[in-house]
């Protein structure tokens, strides 16, 4: 019984150390740290603060659990692409290649086709050869889809959305995304190839900064000096190998993004792709009214191969001059009466 | 009309990735594409902090702006959604996305991106049936009145969904707690002569 109680009482004076011991290390503790607020903000989150959106900005230093990711937490960068994009690009792309159609209608109301001014000769000169025919028309025709499915991308959903509806509209855009980018390639490599075709006749000289300065001839009857291609001719040649290399070469970034180039080289390749593909589109236009409904005989030199003597002399009279004696005389024996022949009535006595 | 709003509160975020994870979860969504993600700065280092990123759900969404389909639209409440019928692939959206949130499954020839997804703030989007709904776009809590998964399941709360109104409460009356001067947003080192604010220990509740 004693030693019972003596037992208990070592118990409660040992618990009473133990417990006298742990408030002791705990009250210690407790005071170390409201001593050392320092000690503490080392461990604590740092404040989100100017420094930080910073170091965002900049896109420095920073982990992303995405397994291949190289997004940042904001990437301011896409703004300026929006505004660049809606604001600049789309309104001012569509007064371009609106205005330059509007210009040509007007042009056209007041001015009317150039005439040949001379009757036809009949006599026929080779101006384009059966491949380069055919180069003109597969790139003219890829260039055209390509036109109209990139002004789709960028305005039909303002246009043919609320005229076809949800449905028919998705499989249109669809389609469209489609054609511009497996088409795209396609016209890429031929428009090399044609540029490279029509190099010779394309390098500038001094006849065609005269051409410039007189307008081309373009109002009055006035005909301007003119070798095979004319200013005109080789500025469109030059455009197409200055802006039509770069959508080619900003459309291909964009085109196959399986190559891991970043989301700013996307968006800057998108700039100048729309850039200068509206600027190609617009003048594109005055193109094909020049060599369809504004000149006569300009389109059969694309067709047949074959321009009349009379035009040739008024519009490129120096390269007549040139090839002035290889004048094909409209005998059977050449391809242009050729293809006139059948049109004679079969009963007309000869 | 309530506009719905994701927070999260970087003091809070341990990067744990339980968001990411519930995400996929709830949502089911193809190999390679991950609505959510958590980013860390300085990962490592003293100043290291994470924060959990998926669709904002903007007010003035820029994918919606440059979509050259209808794909994007927003709904009364301020969900951002997207269309997948609609979709063409050509990846404008991702352009222009700040928080990097539009993903694209590159599955196709050539590298061709495939139908865009995004977050849809687990409100599913647009479907004849419950079954396609959850086929294309992933769970639809709001429809249940649930909110987002990554939201619910966050462990620290570091990341709170709802009604903008709320979950700014919900964030102020944490700022007031911590007794930051300026709210959440300013650093302890700030000029000026230094008080017991000035340290992460002070707390704002206990009287002085």
């Amino acid at each position: 019984m004693h030693i019972h109680n003596a037992c208990l009482a070592l118990g409660r004076r040992l618990t009473l150390l133990l417990l006298l011991v742990t408030s002791m290390l705990l009250a210690g503790q407790a005071l170390a740290q409201s001593a050392d607020p320092e000690g503490e903000l080392a461990t604590a989150v740092p404040p989100i603060d100017a420094e930080i959106w910073r170091q965002v900005k900049s896109g420095e230093n920073f982990i992303d659990t995405r397994f291949d990711s190289t997004y940042n937490l904001v990437n301011p960068s896409g703004e300026t692409w929006r505004q660049i994009r809606n604001r600049w690009i789309s309104p001012f792309g569509l007064i371009t290649v609106g205005g330059m159609a509007a210009l040509i209608l007007v042009f056209y109301l007041i001015v009317g086709r150039k005439d040949l001014e001379e009757p036809r000769t009949g006599r026929k000169l080779l101006r384009w050869s059966t491949l380069e025919r055919a180069l003109h028309w597969t790139v003219a025709t890829l260039f055209v889809i390509l036109a109209l499915t990139g002004l789709n991308l960028l305005y039909g959903k303002y246009v043919f959305n609320p005229l076809l509806g949800d449905g028919i509209w998705a499989a249109m855009m669809s389609g469209t995304k489609l054609l511009h980018n497996y088409l795209g390639p396609v016209f890429g490599a031929l428009l090399i190839v044609i540029l490279a075709k029509f190099l010779k006749k394309n390098i500038p000289n001094k006849t065609d900064w005269e051409w410039f300065k007189k307008g081309g001839g373009l109002f009055g009857k006035e005909h301007v000096d003119a070798h095979f291609a004319n200013g005109g001719e080789k500025a469109w040649f030059w455009l197409l190998a200055t802006a039509g290399v770069l959508v080619i070469a900003s459309g291909l970034v964009m085109d196959f993004p399986n190559y891991g180039q970043s989301r700013d080289t996307m968006q800057w390749a998108n700039v100048i792709h729309s850039l200068a593909a509206l600027a190609l589109t617009a003048v594109s236009l005055g193109h094909i009214y020049i060599g369809t409904i504004g000149t006569e005989g300009a389109l059969e030199g694309m067709t047949t191969g074959y321009v009349d003597e009379t035009w040739a002399k008024e519009h490129h009279n120096l390269w007549y001059e040139e090839v002035k004696d290889q004048a094909e005389a409209p005998d059977p024996a050449s391809s242009g009466s050729q293809q006139g022949q059948p049109r004679q009535p079969p009963g007309k006595p000869t | 009309m309530a506009t719905m709003k994701f927070m999260c509160d970087a003091e809070r975020c341990i990067e744990c990735n339980g968001c990411v994870t519930a995400c996929k979860n709830a949502n089911e969504v193809e190999w390679g594409i991950q609505r959510r993600r958590v980013v860390t700065l300085n990962d490592g280092e003293p100043t290291e902090v994470s924060i959990s990123v998926a669709c904002m759900h903007c007010d003035d969404a820029p994918c919606i702006a440059v979509c050259p389909t209808e794909t994007l639209f927003k709904r009364d409440d301020g969900i951002v959604l997207h269309d997948k019928d609609q979709c063409i692939g050509c990846g404008y959206c991702l352009y222009a996305c700040p928080f990097g949130a539009p993903q694209f499954p590159g599955t196709e020839a050539f590298g061709e991106r495939g139908k865009m997804d995004k977050c849809t703030f687990c409100a599913g989007g647009p479907a004849e049936t419950k079954e396609e709904e959850y086929e294309k776009y992933g769970a639809n809590r709001i429809d249940e009145g649930k909110l987002p998964l990554c939201a619910e399941m966050c462990s620290t709360k570091a990341l709170i969904a709802g009604d903008a109104q709320t979950v700014a409460d919900i964030f102020r009356q944490r700022v007031v707690h911590r007794g930051h001067k300026d709210g959440a947003w300013s650093s302890v080192d700030r000029a000026g002569p230094k008080t017991s604010m000035d340290t992460l220990a002070y707390d704002a509740t206990r009287q002085e």
